[in-house]
C-alpha cells in the first residue's frame, strides 16, 4: 500500500497516523505539505489526518479545502483513488465538497476525549473489509466539532444508498442518544461518498491500533485497506 | 538621551512596582536618571516574578543534583537523562494572576509558556499536566472561572497537538479571588542536542522569529508580583492572547532549524518578552547586546520602545544562529509561515543597548540587571504547630457506609472526568495510563520504557504545618509515580503563596521549601526545575500554600506499569504500611465531621521509601494485579476508586483496632493498597516482614459492592453515581 498523508499547517495527527500506517501496511507513507500540488506517483491511498488545520480560524476546515494540494486530492478522488479523511480530515472533505453535509459544534458545545463504540454498517467496502457488518468497535474521539447535520434529503440519500459506514452506538450496537456524544444526525460517524472511495469519519481509528495502548479495534479499517489494494494489484 | 520621555517621578517609580529603595538601586547602579524605557525594563527584570528576590536564598537550599540530572534549574526546564541516549525535559509554571483576570486566555497562554520553555531546549512536548486550584463551589465566580480555565487549557493543548494526561483539581474557599493555574508540559530530546540561552561570539546576529510584537500583556509580569484588589479586572488588557496554531508552526519550525545545525542560543520571549530574552541571552555569555527595535516585526503601527520591550505577545522567540546557516533557517521559517528579523547582534561590551527611530532608547549594564536584582531575606514567623486530634475524641456522625457515599460525590473527591475529556490525552499515540489513576503513564518513542508523570500537594496540610505538607507534597508525587511502577527520578516545583512581605506568609513559603528539601533528600528526587508565585492573595485573605510538584519517574518496560482497577474475582487485597487512624486535617474530619483542624500526617521519610520500594518490586516482579495509594479520603475512599474503575467489589474484614472511622478513613502516609493472586499472597506477606515493613489481608475482591463487616453493602453503582455525578451537576448550574 503506497500512502500519502497530507499535512497542511496546524494538522497534528499526522505523526500517529503515519505511525499506524507503518505498522500495519509495513511501509513509510509519503508526507505531504499543503503547498505541493501534486500526489506522488503510484500513489493508492490519500489520508487527510486529523488535527487543527490553520488553527481551524475562520471555520472548521475551511482554509485547508482551498489550499494547493487539494486540486490533486480532488483529482485523485475523481479517478477513483482512495481517500481516508479523519476528524479535522473529515471536516475538511465535506468543506471542499467530496463529501455532503457539515460539522458543527458538539451538542454539549465542549471538546470532548474519550473512547467511543461504533457500529460498522457494512463490511463490503475497501474501508470495513477487515470487520463484520453489524460488529461494534471501541475507538477514542477528540473533537470540539463532529456533529454531522446535512439536510433531510442528503441524510435520506446517505441512509438508502447504504453510505453510512459507522454509527455511535451502545457497546451492544444499540443507536441510542445517550451514546452519541456529539449529538450527530441518525448518530453518523463516518460516511462514503456516492462512489464509495471516499471515506469520512470523526473517530480516530489510527489512535487504537495497539493492544497496550487502548484496543486494537481500530486496526481493521487499515489491515482491510492493505488487503483490498493488495487483491486490487 | 531621549528628549520627550516623561520625567521620571516616585508615582511613575511606584506604578512600575518599584519601592523607593529599589529604585535608589538603579540610580546607585547606572549612576543617573533611567529613562522611561529603561524603568520599564527595571520594572520587568526586577519584579518577583522574574528576579524572584523574596524566594531566591530558600530556592538555594533545595536540592538539585543526581547523576542523572543534565541541567537543575536556571534554564528554561529542566533535563534529565533517561538512557538510551534520551533526556527528558519538564517544568511546570504558574499562571494564576492571568486567569483569574481572563480565565480562558489566561490559562491557554499559561499552557503555552511551558510548551515553548520545553521546545526550546530542543525537545518535542509528549505531554502536559496541570494543578487547578479554584474558589467554593458556592462563590457565585467559582463555576465560570472553571469553565473558562478548562476551555482555555484543552483549546490550547489540543490545538497545539499535546496530550493533556493527568493533573489535580480542588476547591477551596481560600482560592475564592486567587484561583490556580499550574501547568506542566513534559519534552523528549536526545541528550547531545539540548539547547541552552547562552550566547556565544561577538558580532553574532539576533534574530526574531515566530508572531509579531502587539501591545498586548505589557506589565503582565508586574501585575503578576502584586495583590489583586476591587479593581483588579481592570487589568484584562495586560492579559495576553494565545494563538496555539502559531506554537505549533513555531515548534516545528525551531526543531527543524535546530536538527540542521543552524541554532547557537534560543530563548523564548515569555514574562517581560524581548527584555527578559535578549538580556538571558546576553548575561548567560558574558556578552552585550544590541537591538534595534526598527527591525522588530510589530502587530500594530507606532508602537514605543518602551512598549516593545514589555510587550507580552506570544509565540515569540530569540535565537543566536551560526551565520552560515542564516539563509537555510530562514528558509525553513517562510515555509511555516513565520516571522523572521534579524533584529540586533552581539557586542562585546556588556552593555545592554535598546535603539529605536534611530536615537538610544537604553543603555544598561546587562549582567547586572539580573545579579544585582534586589535580593531579600525577608522576615518570617513560623507557623504555629496544631494540636494532634486523637482518633477517640472524634465522634462519628454516621456510619461507615454513609460517609463513604457522602465523600465519594464532594467537590475534592468525586470523578474531574468532566475536566480532562475536555482535554485531548490520547494524541501521540503513547497514552498508556489516561487520567484518573495514580500517575499518567506515556511511552517513550516506541517503548519499551515509559514514562509515569504527575502533579500532587495538599494545601490544606500546608496550611496547618507548612514542613509536614512540604514534605507531604514531595513523597506524594513519588508515592503516585511508584504506584504504577515507576522509579521517580525528578521534580519540578510551582510554589503559589500570599504576599511574602507578611512574615507569616513567609514562614508558610520557608517552611514548605524545608519540607521540600528534607523530602527530596531523603528519597533522592531532586529539583530541577520550578516556578515561584507570589501575592496570591485578595484584600489581605491569601490563598492555602500551594507548593504544587510535578514529578517524573521512569518505567523500563510500559506493559509493566500497575493500574488501579481491581482485576478479577477472587483475588487477595493487601494493606501495606500498617493500620492507619490519623484524622488530623482529613476529608472525613473536614467534610464528614465538619471540622478543618489538627495536625496533618507526619511522613516518615524512611519508611515512606521501604515501603515505596517494597511496591515497586511487587510490581517489576509482576507479583501484584492491582495498586493504589492512600491519600485524600484515605483507605476506603482508595478501596472505592480500585471498585469504581473495575466494576469489581470486595468483601473487607473488620479492623483489629477501633475506632473503625480512623483506620477506614485516616490519611496516613506512606501505605499502599494491593491486590494479588491468592496463590502469591504468603510470599508477599513473608517479603514484606523480611523487609520490616507491616502489611495485612485486607480482604478479597468480587461482588458488586463493597462489603464492611458491620455495614449495609455498598453498591458500586451508588458509589459510581455519586463519584460521577457532582462535577457534570455542578457545572451545568444545578449543584454547589
Amino acid at each position: 500500500m503506497k500512502s500519502a498523508v497530507i499535512v497542511f499547517p496546524g494538522i497534528n495527527r499526522e505523526r500517529d497516523m503515519a505511525r499506524t500506517l507503518r505498522l500495519v501496511s509495513g511501509r513509510e507513507p509519503a508526507m505531504l505539505w499543503h503547498a505541493d500540488t501534486a500526489l506522488p506517483a503510484g500513489t493508492d491511498l490519500v489520508v487527510i489526518p486529523g488535527g487543527f488545520s490553520y488553527g481551524d480560524y475562520l471555520r472548521c476546515g475551511a482554509i485547508a479545502a482551498r489550499s494547493p494540494i487539494m486540486a490533486a486530492v480532488k483529482k485523485f478522488a475523481a479517478g477513483g483513488g482512495l481517500v481516508l479523511a479523519v476528524c479535522n480530515g473529515f471536516q475538511i472533505v465535506c468543506e471542499a465538497g467530496l463529501l455532503p453535509g457539515v460539522l458543527m459544534r458538539n451538542s454539549q458545545l465542549k471538546f470532548i476525549c474519550r473512547d467511543v463504540y461504533l457500529r460498522v454498517e457494512r463490511s463490503d467496502t475497501p474501508f470495513t473489509r477487515g470487520y463484520n457488518a453489524g460488529q461494534v468497535i471501541r475507538v477514542p474521539v477528540a473533537h470540539g466539532e463532529g456533529n454531522y447535520i446535512a439536510d433531510g434529503e442528503t441524510i435520506a440519500r446517505l441512509e438508502s444508498e447504504g453510505r453510512v459506514l459507522f454509527r455511535y452506538a451502545s457497546p451492544d450496537g444499540l443507536i441510542d442518544p445517550n451514546w452519541n456524544h456529539n449529538g450527530a444526525m441518525n448518530g453518523i460517524a463516518g460516511i462514503l461518498n456516492e462512489r464509495g472511495n471516499v471515506l469520512g469519519m470523526m473517530p480516530h481509528p489510527e489512535n487504537h491500533v495497539e493492544a497496550t495502548i487502548g484496543s486494537t479495534d481500530g486496526r481493521g479499517l487499515f489491515a482491510g485497506l492493505v488487503d483490498h489494494l493488495a487483491k486490487a494489484a | 538621551m531621549i528628549p520627550n520621555e516623561p520625567k521620571i517621578t516616585p508615582e511613575l517609580v511606584a506604578e512600575h512596582g518599584l519601592k523607593p529603595d529599589e529604585y535608589q538601586r538603579i540610580l546607585d547602579l547606572i549612576g543617573r536618571e533611567p529613562t522611561l524605557t529603561e524603568l520599564g525594563i527595571f520594572s520587568a527584570m526586577w519584579n518577583e516574578h522574574c528576579s524572584y528576590k523574596s524566594s531566591k536564598v530558600h530556592l538555594r537550599t533545595l536540592p538539585t543534583k543526581a547523576p542523572w540530572v543534565i541541567q537543575g534549574p536556571g534554564e528554561n526546564a529542566g533535563v534529565i537523562d533517561i538512557g538510551d541516549g534520551l533526556a527528558v525535559v519538564f517544568k511546570m509554571e504558574s499562571h494564576n494572576h492571568p486567569s483569574y483576570i481572563e480565565p480562558y486566555q489566561g490559562a491557554a497562554t499559561g499552557v503555552g509558556g511551558i510548551l515553548r520553555d520545553v521546545f526550546t531546549m530542543g525537545a518535542r512536548p509528549i505531554a502536559c499536566l496541570n494543578a487547578l486550584s479554584f474558589g467554593d463551589p458556592k462563590h457565585p465566580k467559582t463555576r465560570h472561572l472553571v469553565s473558562g480555565v478548562v476551555a482555555g487549557v484543552g483549546g490550547y493543548g489540543n490545538s497545539f497537538g499535546v496530550p493533556t494526561v493527568g493533573g489535580q483539581v480542588r476547591f477551596h474557599t481560600r482560592y475564592d479571588g486567587n484561583n490556580l493555574v499550574n501547568a506542566m508540559a513534559v519534552g523528549l530530546a536526545e541528550t547531545g542536542k539540548i539547547f541552552y540561552a547562552a550566547a556565544s561570539g561577538v558580532g553574532m546576529p539576533i534574530v526574531y522569529l515566530g508572531s509579531k510584537t502587539g501591545r498586548d500583556g505589557i506589565h503582565g509580569a508586574s501585575m503578576a508580583s502584586a495583590e489583586f484588589d476591587a479593581s483588579s479586572e481592570e487589568k484584562r488588557p495586560t492579559v495576553q492572547v494565545g494563538d496555539p496554531f502559531s506554537e505549533k508552526l513555531l515548534l516545528e519550525a525551531c526543531l527543524e532549524i535546530m536538527a540542521k545545525g543552524c541554532v547557537i542560543a534560543i530563548q523564548d520571549m515569555g514574562a517581560a518578552g524581548l527584555t527578559s530574552s535578549a538580556t538571558e541571552m546576553g548575561a548567560k555569555g558574558d556578552l552585550g547586546v544590541t537591538l534595534d527595535l526598527d527591525k522588530v516585526p510589530t502587530r500594530e503601527t507606532g508602537m514605543s520602545a518602551y512598549e516593545m520591550m514589555l510587550s507580552e505577545s506570544q509565540e515569540r522567540m530569540l535565537m543566536v544562529l551560526r551565520p552560515e546557516k542564516e539563509a537555510e533557517a530562514e528558509a525553513i521559517f517562510r515555509k511555516w509561515g513565520l516571522d523572521f528579523a534579524v533584529v540586533g547582534e552581539t557586542t562585546p561590551t556588556k552593555r545592554f543597548i535598546v535603539k529605536h527611530g534611530g536615537a538610544v532608547m537604553a543603555d544598561l549594564p546587562i549582567k547586572e540587571l539580573g545579579s544585582e536584582a534586589p535580593v531579600y531575606h525577608r522576615p518570617f514567623t513560623e507557623t504555629p504547630k496544631q494540636a494532634v486530634i486523637k482518633a477517640a475524641d472524634v465522634k462519628p456522625p454516621m456510619g461507615l457506609a454513609d460517609a463513604l457515599e457522602k465523600l465519594i460525590g464532594t467537590p475534592d473527591l468525586c470523578s474531574k472526568r468532566w475536566v480532562w475529556e475536555q482535554y485531548d490525552h490520547i494524541i501521540g499515540g503513547n497514552t498508556v495510563q489516561r487520567p484518573g489513576g495514580d500517575a499518567a503513564v506515556v511511552r517513550v518513542l516506541e517503548g519499551p520504557k515509559g514514562l509515569a508523570l504527575t502533579a500532587d500537594v495538599t494545601p490544606r496540610y500546608c496550611e496547618a504545618d507548612p514542613f509536614e505538607g512540604g514534605k507531604q507534597a514531595v513523597a506524594e508525587a513519588w508515592r503516585n509515580l511508584t504506584a504504577v511502577g515507576a522509579r521517580p527520578l525528578a521534580l519540578t516545583d510551582n510554589l503559589n503563596f500570599g504576599n511574602p512581605e507578611r512574615p507569616e506568609i513567609m514562614g508558610q513559603f520557608v517552611g514548605c521549601v524545608r519540607g521540600i528539601a528534607e523530602a527530596c533528600k531523603a528519597l533522592d528526587f531532586p529539583v530541577v526545575s520550578g516556578n515561584v508565585s507570589l501575592y496570591n492573595e485578595t484584600q489581605g485573605r491569601a490563598i492555602l500554600p500551594t507548593p504544587t510538584i510535578g514529578g517524573v519517574g521512569l518505567l523500563d518496560d510500559f506493559r509493566k506499569s500497575a493500574t488501579l482497577a481491581f482485576k478479577a474475582d477472587g483475588e487477595a487485597i493487601l494493606l501495606i504500611g500498617g493500620d492507619p487512624g490519623w484524622l488530623g486535617q482529613s476529608l472525613y474530619l473536614r467534610d464528614i465531621c465538619g471540622r478543618e483542624e489538627g495536625a496533618p500526617p507526619p511522613v516518615d521519610l524512611a519508611a515512606e521509601r521501604r515501603h515505596g520500594d517494597l511496591v515497586r518490586d511487587f510490581i517489576g516482579q509482576g507479583k501484584v494485579t492491582a495498586v493504589h495509594d492512600i491519600s485524600d479520603g484515605g483507605l476506603l475512599v482508595a478501596l472505592a476508586e480500585m471498585a469504581m474503575a473495575s466494576g469489581i467489589g470486595a468483601k473487607l474484614e473488620a479492623p483489629e483496632r477501633q475506632p473503625s472511622h480512623a483506620f477506614w478513613f485516616g490519611e496516613d502516609q506512606g501505605h499502599y493498597v494491593v491486590t494479588a493472586k491468592e496463590s502469591e499472597t504468603p510470599a508477599l506477606l513473608k517479603a514484606a516482614q523480611e523487609r520490616g515493613i507491616p502489611a495485612r489481608r485486607l480482604g478479597t475482591t468480587g461482588g458488586n459492592a463493597l462489603i464492611l463487616p458491620t455495614e449495609r453493602p455498598i453498591l458500586i453503582g451508588n458509589l459510581v453515581s455519586r463519584f460521577e455525578g457532582w462535577l457534570p451537576r455542578y457545572m451545568a448550574g444545578n449543584a454547589a
